[in-house]
């Protein structure tokens, strides 16, 4: 391998090495949001089942 | 839009196709250049980075200017996106032009060339974006400081490109002048896929990244109205 075909390459490889290492950076910000979503998703599931779990503990109540 | 309806996976596959054809073609199809040699083949990777890095920031200068103009804020994030990328491929621009520098001129940099002065100057301004960006608290002011500092950047562009045609005494290469590109039909034919790959790689990158930063900001809205 001359020296040019050596500059040449690594030029390339540059190139590729910053596109791929944006990308793994990206991919774990999508990890993060995801993981995210699913708390606040969990968050939003808990809330919603807590008020109906209380209105059946409370009705026992109402009826006597 | 969900994130399923973006183009974004077709742009991927068609930059990843036509890039793996530019560099297949650059390698093994088109000639050595009589005065550069083999060397001459960065010109396929540099100056199609150097045209998309242009391109990202006028597209953030459109971006700002729709912003001021119509006093959306859903520009904001579009303009910041396309700055990133653009100085991203401004980082690969000032990289492989250097490379290619020291091959031809036997320096890694030459601060006589006004040509590579002048990106460093462009790239240098957009990096102050981001700290101009992160010093002002998030909101209608912060959108407005940065639209109009997008805005001035974008001056900066022709000044880089016409500078060097317009000065005298400089050995970097022009190859775009008045009459028209001054290389083979081969050497186009490539230069032109390249650029394309480039453009497509830059609205893949650009789509992705968008939707996470939304993605980023609706969340954060929810958390604060949920905290409340």
């Amino acid at each position: 391998m001359t020296t040019a075909e050596k500059y040449v390459t690594a030029a390339f490889l540059v190139v590729l090495a910053v596109v791929l290492l944006y990308v793994v950076i990206y991919s774990f910000k999508i990890a993060r949001l995801q993981r995210e979503v699913e708390e606040l998703a969990d968050q939003v599931a808990g809330g919603l089942e807590r008020p109906e779990t209380e209105a059946a503990d409370r009705e026992p109540e109402r009826v006597s | 839009m969900s994130l399923r309806n973006r183009p974004g996976p077709a742009l991927a596959v068609s930059a990843l196709a036509l890039l793996m054809t530019a560099v297949a073609l650059a390698f093994y199809w088109v000639p050595n250049d009589a005065n550069q040699g083999f060397s001459q083949r960065i010109f396929y990777i540099h100056v199609p980075v150097a045209l998309t890095s242009y391109a990202c920031f006028i597209w953030g200068a459109w971006k700002a200017l729709r912003l001021l103009w119509r006093h959306d804020s859903a520009y904001d994030l579009e303009s910041y996106t396309a700055i990133h990328l653009g100085t991203i491929f401004g980082i690969l621009t000032l990289a492989t032009g250097s490379i290619w520098a020291k091959i031809s001129w036997g320096h890694w940099w030459l601060w006589s060339e006004r040509q590579l002065v002048l990106f460093l100057i462009l790239f240098l301004f957009y990096c102050a974006y981001f700290m101009l960006r992160y010093s002002v608290d998030e909101g209608p002011r912060r959108e407005r400081m940065s639209a109009v500092y997008a805005l001035f950047g974008v001056v900066l562009i022709p000044v880089s490109f016409l500078a060097i045609r317009l000065a005298q005494g400089f050995i970097h290469p022009t190859v775009f002048t008045l009459d028209g590109p001054q290389m083979t039909g081969q050497i186009f034919f490539v230069f032109c896929l390249s650029w394309a790959g480039l453009l497509c790689l830059f609205a893949a990158l650009y789509q992705t990244e968008l939707a996470g930063k939304r993605l980023d900001r609706s969340l954060r809205e929810l958390r604060r109205s949920m905290a409340v």
